[in-house]
């Protein structure tokens, strides 16, 4: 099973059934594998407040939502993780695309990496760092733990968890 | 007729529907009208009642009328081409097209000056987009829910505000009184 394949999986056997996305050079594989999975609802969304807020109604219709973004969305969405989906006690996991981390090309992702893990940690939201493929395996944990808790979680996937894979 | 009057009128219509209603006054007028366990109240984020609203009706069966404004609208405009290619039939945004940001002092949106916010919707590929006047809407809510399609009005009425208070109830406690509700409708 590959690392798309094995995060899909683990989506499917939490019950998640609403997938918003926003694209990501590396996220292409496991978008891919959302898409062809049946048990899943893949709404792409235009900017990734919107997605959130698609991701509030869908849960509150009574099916487990999930967002996969780029960390810039970040800087995007924070009054929304703040008013919307942390205010009303909305769970929420965020598999993110750490741009900006070794083995970075392009500069400019590096200025909002910097900022990515404070960011996150001044909202108070659980956060996990991908490193090495090995790390996928507490996925299953991490998302329970979000439905558990009623949190947002992000997940931050870096360069090197996705070569490894 | 302002957007109170309206939501006034509507009440009959719309009260035993699931609402999603917008940031600001609309949700403090339509609470203090109508507070209802089928009613979601934001109470922060503007510009997202169309989104979950059609992340609601896409996730359950039963009618969802998501009541929106012309400013949170343009905040939010790629929620257009979303609705548009995500067909939901029990779907209808309403949009109360004041020309201003009411909630912030009645300052003056570009939907009140040239920009057409159906011909927007229907640019970005929404099937059923009615305009309207406010006195007219009650009616097209009505011809929407009884025509089961995914429908956009855009209300045409004045800008201008009532007093209204805040809504004092906790957001987690909306949020699970409304989700009890949909479950209920879905049983």
């Amino acid at each position: 099973m590959s690392i798309n394949q094995k995060i899909v999986a683990d989506l499917i056997n939490n019950k998640i059934e609403f997938v918003t996305t926003v694209p990501c050079k590396q996220l292409a594989g496991v978008i891919d594998e959302i898409d062809a999975a049946k048990s899943i609802y893949h709404i792409p969304s235009n900017k990734e407040d919107e997605g959130m807020g698609l991701c509030a109604g869908a849960y509150m219709g009574g099916k487990r939502s999930a967002i996969i973004m780029q960390n810039t969305a970040i800087g995007v969405t924070i009054n929304t993780l703040v008013t919307l989906i942390q205010y009303y006690n909305i769970p929420l996991p965020m598999l993110i695309s750490y741009r900006g981390e070794l083995g970075e090309p392009v500069a400019c992702q590096v200025e909002m990496a910097v900022h990515t893990k404070a960011l996150l940690a001044q909202l108070n939201i659980p956060t996990y760092h991908f490193h090495h493929p090995d790390d996928v395996h507490e996925l299953d944990s991490i998302l329970k733990y979000s439905f558990m808790g009623k949190k947002p979680v992000a997940i931050l996937t870096d360069a090197s968890f996705w070569q490894g894979a | 007729m302002i957007r109170s009057e309206v939501l006034k009128n509507l009440i009959p219509i719309i009260s035993d529907q699931l609402v999603v209603s917008n940031i600001g006054l609309p949700s403090q007028e339509l609470h203090m009208l109508d507070d209802q366990p089928s009613n979601f109240y934001m109470l922060g984020t503007m510009g997202l009642a169309s989104s979950i609203g059609l992340g609601l009706a896409l996730a359950q069966s039963a009618p969802v009328i998501a009541i929106d404004g012309d400013g949170s609208i343009l905040t939010n405009l790629g929620t257009l081409p979303t609705i548009a290619n995500n067909t939901a039939d029990n779907f209808i945004l309403l949009i109360i097209d004041n020309g201003s940001y009411g909630s912030t002092g009645d300052q003056p949106t570009y939907a009140g000056l040239k920009t057409s916010l159906a011909k927007v919707a229907e640019a970005c590929g929404c099937d059923n987009v009615v305009e309207c006047s406010a006195e007219d809407t009650p009616a097209a809510v009505k011809a929407a829910l009884d025509g089961k399609k995914m429908t956009i009005i855009v209300s045409k009425c004045e800008s201008g505000n009532i007093k209204v208070p805040v809504i004092d109830m906790d957001a987690p406690v909306i949020r699970d009184r409304f989700m009890r509700e949909v479950a209920r409708r879905n049983a």
